[in-house]
């Protein structure tokens, strides 16, 4: 037995410190390349589904002249709420490498119920109490369907397409063969159709700063308390700034006046706090818990997180469960602003929704992504529809469009994953 | 010698009408390097299977530190300190190396990571086995090589402050270089008091590192020998059967 002397790369300089580096030392640029590095790497994120929406955005603005206009940005945003909201409830269950193709029909599902419950001519239902029940059913149809994925092993791909076919049929019940029902609450209508008074719009952006700044100044002073280094300060400058100008520029576009009668329509839509409000907990979720990091670990690696001792069924019920009541607020955001229910409601949503997410940059193989890139990807597909529609061409090339963009972004996706060091076939 | 901190004695297993374990006997020593070797088929991974708790045993007796326990499940051996390495490394290729550190027993502080503290303990873990090939503790496992993988994986085991570290063929896809960091890795685990229990096909690692070879020849031990009083020919021959030990065991 003898000892033999290894060839050992030696360590990075060290500034006076123990410990191993982090990739959070050193000053602006060296944050630089190491975000320039990742690219390279295959870790792009949100990236080209951010360059999507800019060229896009600028080839349509120079397509027509009605898409730049204050009133189509708000159009667009509406518009993109739903789509918004069900690619983020995909998120969950696409990040364990699942995915939910009866999305959209649990939102119809849960909305036919909430109409028929809260109908003033017929069961008349407090409408608050119908509105929980409707989001219960969701939570029940996410836990459904999680029994069926986590406990009983069948790929989600079947258990969501059986329930895609029944649900269409459970909703035809619900609602009668030909039926429609108006939405008649106030309330419900005016998420979509209603905008915040002007300041409260600036009071929003205030909020979101001073909750990103504080945030980002609790990580820090718990990283200095363990003694580990922190990003340089600038960065988070920097992002307060963006975040200053992109959100000062919508809310100011947002507060002028796009009525095009004797009233004066402005303001920001009220479903843009409700979104960035789930928006906001659901990435806390994600990215600082353990019911969100498990979310991942399964993603990435199941045997691995099982071999760990998380509890992999549990997680994957709840990420199904939670999946489900998203999706149902994203048929309340789309029953407000389509302003009633029938009984196809909900049917061409789900596509989109993953589209959405995979054009965002979530994986569809698991593990990869974040909860704002689902909403990034559900605004790009939602410009696509808003552009297209503005040009006056034949419905069918929105479809063709938005599934071509869907294919490009999934090879991205699979083009990555190989630079990332991945292999090409699913493990 | 001291006292073993593992002794199974006559431990039985068999699947369906297949006996894979015949009433085996094993010890692990804190501190020390136990080889455990063996040809395909002769029980290896079945037989650190029961000791995880992933796969209980039929029958026998299991003493740890000398007494009686019983290893039903997976949580009850990690309760005790018993860790395992997997031969494919059980990582998830997406999180970065301090979150597979600490995947499964996270440091919270009112339910929110605490991200600062695990970075920290992670990079005082590997700097405690002296590991200097790892540029950053924020690396994606997926950017590691084979070598790498393996040092995190092990580092793992050492920040869940195991007692008893098994590991599958901790070599076996390596190169030399990576072979040889590996192994050095192992014999630090050892000398920081943990028993280090090693199953592997290489003798030539067995014998640079093992303190015990215990041989497993078609579910019985036919050897357990200590490795400086015995040559790699005398445990081909154990391991293939045609050779008989007829010493103590060790």
């Amino acid at each position: 037995m003898s000892a033999t002397t290894v060839p050992e790369t030696p360590a990075p300089p060290q500034q006076g410190s123990d410990l191993i580096g982090s990739g959070q030392e050193g000053g602006l640029l060296d944050q630089v390349k190491g975000y320039l590095q990742r690219l390279r790497s295959g870790e792009m994120g949100a990236l080209p589904a951010v360059l999507g929406f800019v060229v896009l955005s600028g080839l349509f603005t120079a397509l027509s002249p009605y898409f730049l206009t204050e009133r189509n940005f708000a159009n667009l945003l509406t518009q993109a709420a739903t789509l918004v909201m069900l690619a983020m409830a995909l998120v969950f269950v696409i990040l364990l490498g699942e995915i939910d193709l009866s999305a959209g029909v649990t939102a119809g599902v849960a909305m036919s119920l909430f109409v028929v419950l809260s109908d003033p001519g017929g069961i008349a239902m407090n409408w608050i109490l119908a509105l929980i029940i409707a989001l219960l059913s969701g939570v029940a149809i996410g836990t459904f369907i999680g029994f069926f994925v986590s406990r009983v092993g069948i790929p989600s791909f079947v258990v969501t397409l059986g329930l895609f076919l029944g649900f269409q049929g459970l909703q035809l019940i619900i609602i009668g063969a030909g039926g429609l029902y108006r939405i008649q609450q106030p309330e419900i209508l005016s998420i979509q159709n209603s905008n915040m008074p002007p300041w409260a719009g600036w009071v929003m952006l205030a909020v979101i700063l001073a909750v990103s700044f504080g945030m980002s100044m609790l990580d820090r002073r718990r990283r200095t308390r363990a003694g580990v280094p922190n990003r340089t300060i600038a960065l988070l400058w920097i992002r307060l700034g963006l975040i200053a100008v992109i959100g000062g520029t919508v809310v100011a576009l947002l507060n002028q006046n796009r009525g095009t009668g004797f009233l004066a329509v402005s303001g920001v839509p009220i479903v843009v706090p409700i979104t960035l409000a789930i928006l906001w907990v659901g990435t806390l979720v994600l990215d600082r818990t353990r019911f969100g990091r498990y979310i991942y670990a399964i993603g990435g690696n199941a045997e691995a997180a099982r071999r760990s001792g998380i509890k992999v069924i549990g997680i994957k019920w709840a990420a199904f469960a939670v999946c489900s009541t998203l999706a149902v607020v994203s048929g309340i955001f789309s029953a407000s602003k389509v302003g009633s229910v029938d009984a196809a409601f909900g049917r061409d949503l789900v596509l989109s929704g993953v589209a959405a997410a995979v054009v965002g940059g979530v994986s569809l193989f698991g593990g990869r992504g974040r909860l704002i890139h689902g909403a990034i990807g559900a605004l790009v597909i939602a410009v696509i529809t808003n552009g297209l529609g503005l040009l006056n061409l034949p419905g069918g090339v929105n479809f063709l469009v938005t599934g071509g963009v869907l294919i490009l972004a999934a090879t991205v996706d699979a083009v990555s994953r190989v630079r990332a060091g991945g292999s090409i076939i699913r493990r | 010698m001291s006292m073993p901190i593992i002794e199974l004695t006559d431990v039985k297993k068999s699947f369906g009408p297949v006996s894979v374990l015949k009433g085996v006997g094993l010890k692990v020593y804190p501190g020390k390097i136990t080889a455990l070797v063996g040809d395909n088929g002769a029980g290896k991974s079945t037989l650190i299977k029961g000791l995880a708790g992933v796969q209980p045993y039929d029958d026998g007796v299991v003493l740890f530190n000398g007494e009686q326990v019983h290893l039903h499940n997976p949580r009850e051996a990690s309760r005790l300190g018993i860790e395992v390495v997997y031969q494919d490394l059980a990582l998830c290729d997406n999180l970065d190396i301090v979150q597979n550190m600490f995947l499964g027993r996270e440091e919270t502080a009112t339910g929110i990571f605490d991200e600062g503290r695990m970075e920290r303990e992670a990079s005082e873990t590997l700097r405690s086995l002296s590991v200097r090939t790892v540029k950053s503790v924020r690396q994606k496992v997926s950017s590691l090589s084979g070598g790498q993988r393996q040092t995190v994986a092990i580092a793992r085991s050492v920040l869940k402050s195991a007692t008893v570290v098994i590991l599958d063929e901790p070599t076996a896809a390596l190169g030399v270089a990576q072979t040889e960091q590996v192994l050095n890795l192992v014999k630090r685990l050892a000398d920081s008091g943990v028993a280090v229990l090693m199953i592997s096909h290489n003798l030539v690692d067995v014998f640079q590192v093992a303190d015990y070879i215990s041989v497993l020849y078609l579910g019985q031990m036919v050897a357990s020998v200590e490795a400086s009083k015995t040559t790699s020919d005398d445990v081909v021959g154990y391991i293939t059967g045609s050779k008989t030990y007829n010493g103590e065991a060790a």
